[in-house]
């Protein structure tokens, strides 16, 4: 199973989001939220979000990450670099809008798919329309 | 006596002097980080170093590379913004190249610096004249270099580093911002200057504020 870790400025942001991502895939799926700095203001922190990422390691066969914006990017990157190689050949970061990619993601994770293409199931979310003409 | 060179003391001192120097532009670098960003960069800046301040008094020491390791983890935790992982990042490159060592002189320094800028770069994938610290830290490790090679004292280095990075971070001025959150501003974030940019310029005053002694 693949695990998707959402990270994101705000903790709220990203619970609510891993929240609503869990409702399309239930019981099977892993998703968790991570976000804010450490005194729990708004922000990321590297090391928080390297905690996430060897407790979802523990339970899963890989993660892809979704980071919002800046910061929350430069952190996962950085947070990856105290991975051992196994631990992190097993994590990818994916490029995507936040919500929707993970939404996304979890649904491919659910079905068992594998980490490169959850990644870019995640990814496709960019070409996702909301409003149809 | 003094030989000049970093060691273990003055590492420290530097840390405390960046924490000094940061708390003392906390409003300057949140008023530049309001202009064309989201106003936490001195508050950042400030808790990351105080922080790291706080670990490396509470430690013994060997190395330099040590310290500067303690310092780069810290950030990486707890600046909670872009600044985080890049410092971070640029303390960590840096204290690989200083392991075991118990002083650097300039060519040390340059070196380490060097491996941290490579470092910040290759995370943030700033180039020059993106507006970001890379255009304050990258005239700097070079003026280090050139410094190096003519064979001035780490301290002279350090003064024409200081010099190269001022003028590198007032030139982030007119520049608009391709990195970072001043890019979603585009062509509005012309005409103030990076908070990261400026910075980098304090941190490298610290250091050499630190060899004073
Ligand atoms: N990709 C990057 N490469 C190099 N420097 C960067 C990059 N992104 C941001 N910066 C630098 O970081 C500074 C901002 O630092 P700060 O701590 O305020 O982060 P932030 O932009 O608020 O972070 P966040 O992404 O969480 O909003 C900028 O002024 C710029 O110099
Ligand atoms: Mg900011």
């Amino acid at each position: 199973m693949i695990g998707i870790l959402v990270v994101c400025h705000s903790f709220k942001a990203s619970s609510g989001i891993a929240e609503i991502a869990l409702q399309m895939a239930g019981e099977k799926a892993r998703v968790v939220g991570v976000g804010g700095n450490e005194e729990g203001g708004i922000g990321t922190s590297t090391g928080k979000i390297y905690e996430a990422l060897l407790d979802l390691l523990d339970e899963c066969d890989g993660i892809v990450i979704l980071p919002d914006l800046g910061s929350a990017v430069l952190s996962a990157k950085a947070a990856l670099d105290f991975l051992e190689e196994e631990q992190k050949s097993r994590v990818l970061i994916a490029d995507a809008p936040v919500l929707e990619g993970a939404v996304m993601a979890v649904v491919e994770a659910s079905t068992g798919s594998s980490l490169e293409k959850v990644k870019q199931v995640a990814e496709e979310a960019h070409s996702l329309k909301k409003l149809r003409v | 006596m003094d030989n000049g060179k970093l060691d273990v003391t003055k590492a420290i001192e530097a840390v405390k002097r960046i924490k000094d120097i940061v708390d003392a532009n906390k409003e300057y670098l949140t008023e530049l980080d309001s202009a064309i960003g989201d106003a936490d960069h001195g508050i950042n800046m400030s808790r990351g170093f105080t922080k790291a301040l706080e670990k490396v008094k509470s430690n013994e020491y060997n190395d330099i590379g040590s310290v500067f390791k303690d310092v780069a983890m810290t950030l990486m935790s707890t600046v909670g913004g872009a600044a985080g992982p890049l410092y971070g990042t640029f303390f960590m490159k840096a204290s690989m190249k200083l392991a075991a060592q118990k002083e650097a002189d300039l060519s040390l320094l340059a070196q380490a610096f060097r491996e941290g800028l490579q470092g910040v770069v290759a995370l943030g994938k700033a180039q020059l004249s993106d507006k970001t610290m890379v255009d304050a830290l990258t005239p700097a490790v070079e003026a280090l270099e050139s410094a190096a090679k003519d064979g001035l004292t780490l301290k002279q280095g350090l003064e024409k580093a200081l010099a190269m990075a001022e003028k590198g971070m007032k030139d982030t001025i007119p520049m608009v911002a391709r990195k970072g959150r001043a890019s979603y501003l585009g062509e509005r974030s012309a005409g103030h200057q990076d908070p990261g940019a400026t910075s980098s310029y304090l941190i490298l005053k610290a250091f050499y504020d630190a060899l004073e002694g």
